[in-house]
């Protein structure tokens, strides 16, 4: 569909509305001549449809005047605020102007609330009771439709109390997440594993990794698969790398569950998980103040 | 061939009876999806999720019962009031069993996910070009019967009909234009806020069309005949019938304040809503002050009280509509409550009322019977609604005042005080008593359902013969 870029619309609009607007007056005023005499009864149109008649009676006046004082309005209206065309009206207000002079409010009103903790650093903003307040509604605003209210996480979204990191608990890592966001992959390994009993060994593997129930002799064999399908990113011991986000497999902390199950398709089929980048709807206090916040729940340190 | 002396009453049955049975369809629908806003878990099934019986319900009520209500009515006020017998008899049975065969496509394909995604629209392409064919039948049957009618003048009532069959064909057409994939997936003709746009324009006029000219039309039949008293003012009629298909066109816009669509456009939309204001009461003024010199008759007929309230509950509706036209009191009130409020304050106040009371005028003369098989039933009927509709729209509108307070409350440090959740959580009371007012009113259709078993079952099908118009020199 093509765009009505060309200004001879803006003129073709504005006059329609005047016009319509206009219309609806005259024909209302064309049609509320008659009035009854004092006394005088109303009559019926003389026609009949299936012995039903009309009266004829005049438009109630309070009624009349409803309607031309909301015709007034609207040409007041349209004198103040655009609507006729590309004319903005007499007092210059648009939708975006209103949300940026409101936005402009809200920085001088509440900047400084939030912007004077950007002088500590993280770590004494996290030790400040009242950042942690402010902290906290931030995240129940922005991080809890995923990470929960108290950020105990679910299913493919970290819990952030654990002390358990995919990409690191320093100040330096959460606040690299929060404003660019992480993609999570691991790549569905089933074929390059080999067979279905090849998976399950890795499978038995890593449930022993994990220090789970497991067959013993599944998870020598599946040993050799690892040290070659899973150890560039998980690493040699299972600890993984906080560098590719790839996880632990070693302290039974699992995003997508640690079933026998639940690891079988993680390895076959892989797992793309994505925590969004915030650093274009937040700006640098807020992103101190919940930094600082992850940090404190995070339990670092006291795990 | 059937005797050109005596009404078509047949479609009218066969319409005002599927009316009964699509209303208790679509009201239980409602009732699911109501339940399932307390109760997540009772979305059992992908084809029984919420996000699938929504557009299901909305279509049940407003096309099924709304429509078959809207046909059986029309297709008996246009032949009395013509004083001839209905244009077509094989082109008004295509109507019912097309427009029978749309609702049941729609009832599958809705649960199955299949969905253009416009909101009172989502019928896929195929059902489209049916819905299109019935509704050109339709068109045909309603003026080729005006065409031949037998009286000088065209009533009112037709006016209205005419109207709302007219611009719902156009309505249909313009925002279903959309290019097919398969059979069962087309994408829309418009994109980006134009889309929008055309989508609002084509839902508010549903709204202005479907649900407010062509129940006007039903109005302006049922109650000058259950009052028995002249319409009020023919001139009033004139004024605000046109007055209020012309504004109704601009009134689209204000569904998208604050959105990507030019301010100017959003302006219009919310000047020709308050516009509107005047001729819909119109309306309403010209139903109420026909019955001057017959109020007692209030007391008595339960008929009179459904199609009274059912105006009063359109004139409380098309106030709240402008007044939330209006940018500054939409800030607060969109996307919450208060707009399901407001939209069934007009759907089970006005028109399910006003369909009920004529329904109760109608059934019993399609049968050869004076009255309804028990008229204490109407009565209870009609205070069992009542009661359903004013918990409901209640419940909406506190619900809806308190989610916009609640969403644009700050906290000091600038923070928002409520995260969502908290205002869902803080809904639930009111989802209960919203529930509660549905039930009521969905008990009040089951007992209409139960007196128009007892009216019909033994009766025979009575075709009316066609008196001569009076005043006609014969």
């Amino acid at each position: 569909m093509s765009d009505f870029v060309h200004d001879g619309w803006s003129l073709y609009i504005a006059i329609i509305t005047v016009v319509s607007l206009l219309a609806c007056a005259v024909f209302l005023k064309m049609l509320s001549t008659q009035k009854l005499a004092k006394g005088e009864k109303p009559g019926t149109t003389g026609h009949s449809w299936d012995e039903l008649e009309e009266y004829n009676n005049p438009l109630p006046r309070w009624w009349m005047w409803l309607f031309y004082i909301t015709i007034v309005f609207s040409f007041v209206y349209l004198i103040l605020y655009p609507g006729l065309g590309s004319f903005g009206g007499y007092l210059g207000w648009s939708s975006t102007g209103q949300y940026q002079e409101e936005q402009k409010r809200a920085a001088a009103t509440f900047g400084p609330v939030i912007d004077r903790f950007l002088k500590q650093d993280v770590i004494a903003v996290a030790a400040d009771p009242e950042a942690r307040e402010i902290g906290q509604r931030l995240f129940l605003n922005y991080c809890a439709q995923c990470h929960g209210s108290d950020a105990g996480g679910s299913r493919g979204y970290p819990n952030l109390r654990d002390g358990d990191w995919l990409y690191g608990g320093n100040p330096e890592a959460i606040r690299t997440t929060i404003v660019a966001g992480r993609n999570g992959v691991m790549p569905p390994m089933g074929a390059a594993l080999g067979g279905s009993e090849d998976v399950r060994d890795v499978v038995h593997h890593v449930l022993a990794l994990a220090g789970r129930t497991h067959d013993g002799l599944r998870a020598q064999r599946g040993k050799a698969k690892y040290a070659t399908a899973c150890v560039a990113c998980h690493g040699p011991d299972g600890k993984g790398n906080q560098q590719l986000g790839a996880p632990n497999l070693t302290d039974d902390i699992w995003l997508h569950g640690g079933t026998e199950a639940a690891i079988t398709e993680s390895i076959v089929k892989g797992r793309v998980n994505q925590m969004p980048a915030h650093k274009d709807f937040l700006d640098e206090g807020k992103i101190h103040l919940l930094t600082a916040y992850v940090l404190g729940i995070s339990g670092q340190g006291k795990k | 061939m059937q005797s050109q002396s005596t009404y078509n009453y047949t479609v009218v049955r066969q319409f005002a009876i599927m009316t009964v049975v699509w209303g208790i369809v679509g009201m239980l629908v409602g009732l699911v999806i109501a339940a399932q806003l307390i109760w997540p878990d009772l979305n059992l099934a992908s084809w029984l999720s919420y996000g699938r019986l929504r557009p299901l319900h909305t279509n049940a009520v407003i096309f099924a019962f709304g429509g078959s209500a809207l046909f059986a009515t029309s297709y008996y006020v246009v032949q009395r009031t013509c004083h001839v017998r209905l244009f077509g008899d094989w082109l008004a049975a295509f109507t019912f069993w097309g427009w029978q065969a749309v609702i049941v496509l729609a009832a599958v394909s809705l649960p199955l996910g299949m969905t253009s995604g416009k909101e009172y629209a989502e019928l896929e392409w195929p059902i489209d070009v049916l819905i299109t064919l019935v509704w050109v039948s339709y068109a045909v049957v309603f003026f080729g019967t005006i065409a031949k009618r037998k009286t000088p003048h065209i009533y009112v009532a037709n006016w209205f009909f005419g109207a709302f069959i007219i611009t719902v064909a156009v309505l249909h057409l313009v925002n279903s234009a959309a290019m097919p994939v398969t059979l069962t997936k087309s994408y829309s003709a418009y994109a980006g806020v134009q889309d929008a746009m055309v989508q609002w324009w084509y839902g508010h006029n549903a709204v202005g069309f479907f649900l407010t000219a062509g129940f006007l039309g039903m109005m302006y039949y049922f109650i000058p005949k259950q009052a028995g008293r002249p319409v009020y003012s023919y001139r009033l009629s004139v004024v605000h019938f046109w007055a209020l298909i012309f504004t109704y066109m601009w009134a689209g816009p204000h569904h998208l304040h604050y959105t990507a669509l030019p301010d100017w456009a959003q302006s219009i939309g919310m000047l020709f809503s308050l516009v509107l204001l005047a001729p819909s009461w119109g309306g309403m003024i010209n139903g109420i002050m026909t019955l001057s010199g017959a109020w007692y008759k209030l007391r008595t007929d339960p008929i009179l009280k459904f199609l009274v309230v059912s105006l009063s509950f359109y004139g409380m509706s098309t106030f709240e509509g402008p007044m939330m036209s209006i940018k500054t009191v939409n800030a607060l009130s969109h996307y919450t409550d208060w707009t399901i409020g407001h939209v069934h304050s007009g759907a089970l106040g006005w028109v399910g009322m006003v369909t009920f009371g004529s329904l109760y005028y109608l059934i019993p003369r399609l049968y050869g019977r004076t009255e309804m098989h028990s008229m204490k039933l109407v009565t209870l009927h009609f205070w069992v609604a009542t009661i359903g509709i004013v918990l409901y729209i209640a419940a909406m509108w506190i619900a809806g005042v308190m989610q916009g307070l609640m969403w644009r409350a700050v906290n000091p440090d600038g923070t928002l005080t409520y995260a969502f959740v908290e205002s869902v959580k803080a809904t639930y009371p009111y989802y209960a008593v919203r529930l509660l007012g549905g039930l009521l009113y969905f008990a009040g259709a089951l007992i209409m359902a139960w007196n128009v078993y007892r009216t019909v079952v033994g009766q025979k099908a009575v075709d009316a013969p066609i008196p001569a118009p009076a005043g006609a020199h014969a």
